[in-house]
C-alpha cells in the first residue's frame, strides 16, 4: 500500500528518530511510503491557543499537501486528531465551505499509527523486538478524540522481548497541553510531576506514547531528575518501539 | 412578558454577584498549588468521588443513551425557551405562585429583598443554590438589613468560615475534618470542646440549624428543575435541610436560573437518573422535593419564583458555546479535571469553577471579563467523557480562545503573543520559510551543548524550563534525512492490501459535530 508519511512539524525538527522509525516500520511491513515535502505544520497550536484565522491557511495547506493521497499516516495522535475533528470546523468558521469539505475528506483519511497498523492494515504483531521494561501512556488526544482505546498495547504486547508493566492512573494528562504548559506552567508543572510519580513507581526503564509532544513534556521533567538523582525512565515514541528488531 | 427586546443580549452586569475573580486565574493556580494541605484534601476528595461514580455508572447498561436523551432534551429546550418560559410562568400563576422576571443580579437581588421585607422578617433559611451565590444574594440582603442562614451543610461551614464555596456540589471539599472543628468552635455557641467526629459535627450542626428552621418565616431556594407543563418545581438534596426550609416557613422564594426549565413531567425520569450518579455517586438522591405551586393547609402559603436571566441571553445567542446552560450542576466535570485536582475551585475566581465554570462564566460575563479561564484547561477531554449530558467543553474552550483573540484583535496594538503567532503561522504556510525556521532553530544546538540538553530559556519560554528541560535540537531534521536516502526501496508487490474502513469512531471532542 503507498502511504503518504505526515511526520507533524515536532517531529521533523526535534525527533527525527520517529519519523525515520515510522518509515522503517512500514516499509518493513511491504508499504511503499512517500514524504511529501511540502508538508509543515497542521495548525494545532494555533487552533488550541485561539489563533483560528492565523490557522485557516494552515488547514489550507494541509489539505493541498496531502489531498491526492489514500492513505496519511502521522505518529500523532494528537495532530491526527486536530485534523480530523478540527479542520473542516476553522475552514467553516472562516467561511470557507469548500474548503471545509476538502478538509473532511482529508481528514478521514488521516490515521494515527496505531489505529493505521490495527484498523486498516490489521496486523498487531509487527514482528519487533525490544527487550525492555516499558510503561505506556496513552496520551489525551489518541484516548479521547480519537478513540484508539488499547490499540497501542495489542500492538506493544506483541513485541518479543518486552516486559510490559501498567502504568497507574494512566488515562491522565501529563499536563502539557501545548501552549497550556507556558500559561498555565505551574499547574501543568504539578500534573507532570504527579504523573512522572506514576511513571518511576513502575520501574520501567522505558515511558512510551503515540505522540512526541506528551513525550517531550514527560521527557523533560524526568531528564531534570535524572541529573538530580541519576539515570531514571527515558522516553521513547511507539514508532521506535514497533520498528526496534 | 410584557415588554419587547430589541438589541443585543446583555451580559451579567459587574460590581454584583460572583463570576469574576480578582486575579487572573494562573496567578490565583499559583497560590492554591503552593497549599499542600488543600492539594491532599482535594486529591483524597475528588478520588473518592470518582471512584463512587464510576461505580454507579457503570452498572446502569444505557447510560449513553441516557446521556443523549439528557442532551436531547436540553437541546430541545434551549431551542424554544421563550415558550416554555411564559407557559412556566401560565403554571405557576394557576396554581396560585407569582412569577417575576430578573434580568441580571441586580434586579434578583432587589425582588428578593422586597419580598423578604413585605413578609415582615429580617432573616432567611436557605437552600443550597448556585444561582443565589451567583447573584451575590446574601450579601444584598445583609446591605438591606436582612440575615440570610445557609443550611445545607458544607454552605454553612463556607458561611461561618467567612469563606468562598470551592466545588458546586461540596462547597467546602477544600476543608477538612478539624478545620471544620475548628470553624464550629469559633462560631457556634455552646458547642464546647467540640470533636472532629463526622457524627458529633454533624450532631453540631443539627442543633445548630433546628433553632433557624423552627423560627424563619421566610426561605429561599434554587432549583434544580422546573417543569412547564405543570408548574413544579424540583430540588434534589442529600441532608432533609433543604426540605425543611421548602416545608417549614410561610414565604418561600426559589431564585431559578430561566435554562433549568424543562418541558414535561416526564423529561424528570432522564435527569433524575443522570443527576444523582453524576454528581454524589449515588443511584438516588435521598431527598428529592417537589411542589406546584401553593397548597392550602400544607407549607408555605405565598411562593414567589424568581426567573435570572444574568447573562444567559448571552450564552443562548453564541451557536457553538449555548450548549453550556445544559449543565445540571452535577460537578462531575470537576471531579475529573486534573486542573481542578491540583488548583481547586478558589482559582477560578467565579462560583462556576472547574471545566463548565471555565466555559460558562466568560460566556456570562463577556470573554474579556474572564479571559484567562478558557486557557485554564490542557484540553485532555475528561470533562465530555464524564458529562451526563454531553456538554462538548473542550471544543467549547478553543472556541472561546478564539472569541478572546478575535476580540484583543480589534484593539489597536496587537499583544506579543498574536504578534508571535501571526509569525509562526506565515512561516508554517509555506515549505521554503518552514525548511529557514528549522534551521533557524538549529541554534539551539548552542544551548544544549553543555548538558546535551536546554536547562534555561528566556521568556516566555522560560516558563517551560522553570520546571522542564527541552532535548537538544538534532543535527539534521527528518525531512534533511529522507533526502539523504537512496531512492526509498520499492517493497516487492506486497498483497492487496484490504480497502480502507470508514473512518474510525464518530468525532467525540469536536466543533464541527455540534
Amino acid at each position: 500500500m503507498r502511504v503518504a508519511l505526515f511526520v507533524t512539524c515536532l517531529a521533523d525538527a526535534m525527533f527525527p528518530q520517529v519519523g525515520r522509525a515510522t518509515v522503517e516500520l512500514l516499509e518493513r511491513l511491504g508499504h511503499e511510503v512517500v514524504f511529501p515535502e511540502a508538508q509543515t505544520c497542521c495548525g494545532q497550536m494555533h487552533i488550541n491557543t485561539g489563533y483560528q484565522r492565523e490557522a485557516v491557511k494552515l488547514v489550507e495547506h494541509q489539505v493541498d499537501t496531502f489531498a491526492g493521497f489514500e492513505a496519511i499516516v502521522a505518529p500523532s495522535g494528537s495532530c491526527v486528531g486536530s485534523i480530523r475533528h478540527q479542520h473542516a470546523a476553522v475552514a467553516r468558521r472562516a467561511g470557507r465551505v469548500a474548503l471545509s469539505h476538502r478538509a473532511e475528506e482529508v481528514g478521514a483519511r488521516t490515521y494515527e499509527l496505531s489505529e493505521f497498523l490495527v484498523d486498516v492494515l490489521g496486523v498487531t504483531d509487527v514482528g519487533a523486538h525490544y527487550p525492555h521494561r516499558v510503561t505506556y501512556h496513552p496520551t489525551c488526544h489518541s484516548l479521547r478524540m480519537l478513540r484508539v482505546a488499547d490499540r497501542p498495547l495489542r500492538l506493544l504486547r506483541a513485541v518479543k522481548g518486552i516486559d510490559l508493566v501498567e502504568l497507574p492512573g494512566a488515562d491522565q494528562c501529563c499536563g502539557f497541553g501545548g501552549t497550556f504548559a507556558l500559561k498555565n506552567a505551574d499547574t501543568s508543572a504539578a500534573m507532570l510531576s504527579d504523573k512522572l510519580r506514576n511513571v518511576l513507581s513502575t520501574g520501567a526503564d522505558v515511558v512510551s506514547a503515540g505522540d512526541s509532544s506528551c513525550l517531550m513534556h514527560m521527557g523533560g521533567g524526568l531528564s531534570r531528575l535524572t541529573a538530580d538523582a541519576g539515570a531514571v525512565a527515558r522516553p521513547v515514541h511507539l514508532a521506535e518501539i514497533l520498528a526496534a528488531t | 412578558m410584557t415588554s419587547t427586546f430589541l438589541g443585543m443580549p446583555v451580559y451579567a452586569p459587574r460590581g454584583v454577584g460572583a463570576l469574576r475573580g480578582d486575579e487572573p486565574f494562573p496567578d490565583a493556580a499559583r497560590t492554591a498549588l503552593g497549599n499542600g494541605q488543600l492539594r491532599r484534601n482535594l486529591g483524597h476528595a475528588t478520588r473518592t468521588i470518582r471512584g463512587k461514580r464510576a461505580a454507579v455508572v457503570g452498572e446502569v447498561p444505557d447510560w449513553e443513551e441516557l446521556r443523549l436523551a439528557g442532551e436531547a432534551v436540553k437541546a430541545a429546550t434551549m431551542a424554544r425557551l421563550p415558550e416554555l418560559l411564559t407557559q412556566l410562568e401560565e403554571q405557576v400563576t394557576a396554581r396560585g405562585g407569582t412569577v417575576h422576571w430578573a434580568r441580571d443580579a441586580t434586579e434578583a437581588n432587589a425582588i428578593v429583598l422586597g419580598l423578604v421585607r413585605a413578609a415582615g422578617a429580617d432573616e432567611v433559611v436557605k437552600v443550597k443554590s448556585m444561582a443565589t451565590q451567583e447573584i451575590g444574594l446574601n450579601e444584598a440582603l445583609a446591605e438591606g438589613g436582612v440575615t440570610a442562614w445557609e443550611t445545607d451543610l458544607a454552605e454553612l461551614i463556607v458561611q461561618l468560615g467567612d469563606d468562598k464555596p470551592s466545588h458546586i456540589l461540596v462547597p467546602a471539599i477544600h476543608r477538612n475534618r478539624t478545620e471544620i472543628r475548628d470553624i464550629f468552635r469559633r462560631t457556634m455557641p455552646g458547642v464546647g470542646d467540640l470533636s472532629d467526629e463526622p457524627r458529633d459535627l454533624a450532631m453540631a450542626a443539627r442543633a445548630y440549624l433546628r433553632e433557624k428552621f423552627l423560627t424563619a418565616r421566610v426561605a429561599v431556594s434554587g432549583a434544580n428543575f422546573a417543569v412547564a407543563e405543570s408548574g413544579t418545581l424540583a430540588v434534589v438534596e442529600s441532608e432533609g435541610n433543604g426540605r425543611m426550609c421548602l416545608t417549614l416557613p410561610q414565604t418561600l422564594i426559589t431564585v431559578m436560573g430561566i435554562e433549568k426549565v424543562v418541558p414535561a413531567w416526564t423529561d424528570l425520569e432522564v435527569f433524575l437518573q443522570l443527576l444523582p450518579r453524576s454528581s454524589t455517586g449515588e443511584r438516588m438522591n435521598p431527598y428529592t422535593s417537589l411542589w406546584t405551586g401553593v397548597t392550602p393547609g400544607d407549607g408555605p402559603q405565598d411562593f414567589h419564583l424568581v426567573l435570572l436571566d444574568n447573562g444567559r441571553t448571552a450564552v443562548l445567542s453564541d451557536e457553538r458555546g449555548r450548549s453550556a446552560l445544559h449543565c445540571i450542576r452535577c460537578s462531575a466535570c470537576l471531579n475529573v479535571c486534573p486542573v481542578y485536582e491540583r488548583t481547586g475551585g478558589h482559582a477560578y475566581g467565579s462560583v462556576y469553577p472547574g471545566p463548565i465554570g471555565a466555559v460558562l462564566s466568560p460566556q456570562l460575563t463577556g470573554v474579556e471579563d474572564n479571559a484567562s479561564l478558557p486557557y485554564a484547561s490542557s484540553l485532555c477531554g475528561a470533562c465530555f467523557d464524564a458529562c451526563p449530558v454531553r456538554i462538548d467543553i473542550p471544543a467549547m474552550l478553543v472556541h472561546l480562545r478564539a472569541r478572546h483573540v478575535e476580540e484583543r484583535a480589534a484593539r489597536p496594538v496587537p499583544s506579543a503573543e498574536a504578534v508571535a503567532m501571526a509569525a509562526m503561522a506565515w512561516v508554517m504556510a509555506k515549505p521554503a520559510r518552514f525548511r529557514g525556521g528549522e534551521r533557524l532553530m538549529r541554534l539551539g544546538r548552542l544551548l544544549g551543548r553543555r548538558a546535551d540538553r536546554i536547562t534555561a530559556l528566556p521568556p516566555p519560554l522560560s516558563a517551560w524550563t522553570a520546571s522542564r528541560d527541552l532535548p537538544r535540537p538534532p543535527g539534521q531534521t527528518f525531512r534533511e534525512w529522507w533526502r539523504t536516502r537512496p531512492e526509498a526501496p520499492k517493497p516487492p508487490a506486497p498483497p492487496k492490501p484490504p480497502a480502507p474502513p470508514k473512518p474510525p469512531a464518530p468525532p467525540v471532542s469536536a466543533e464541527e459535530d455540534r
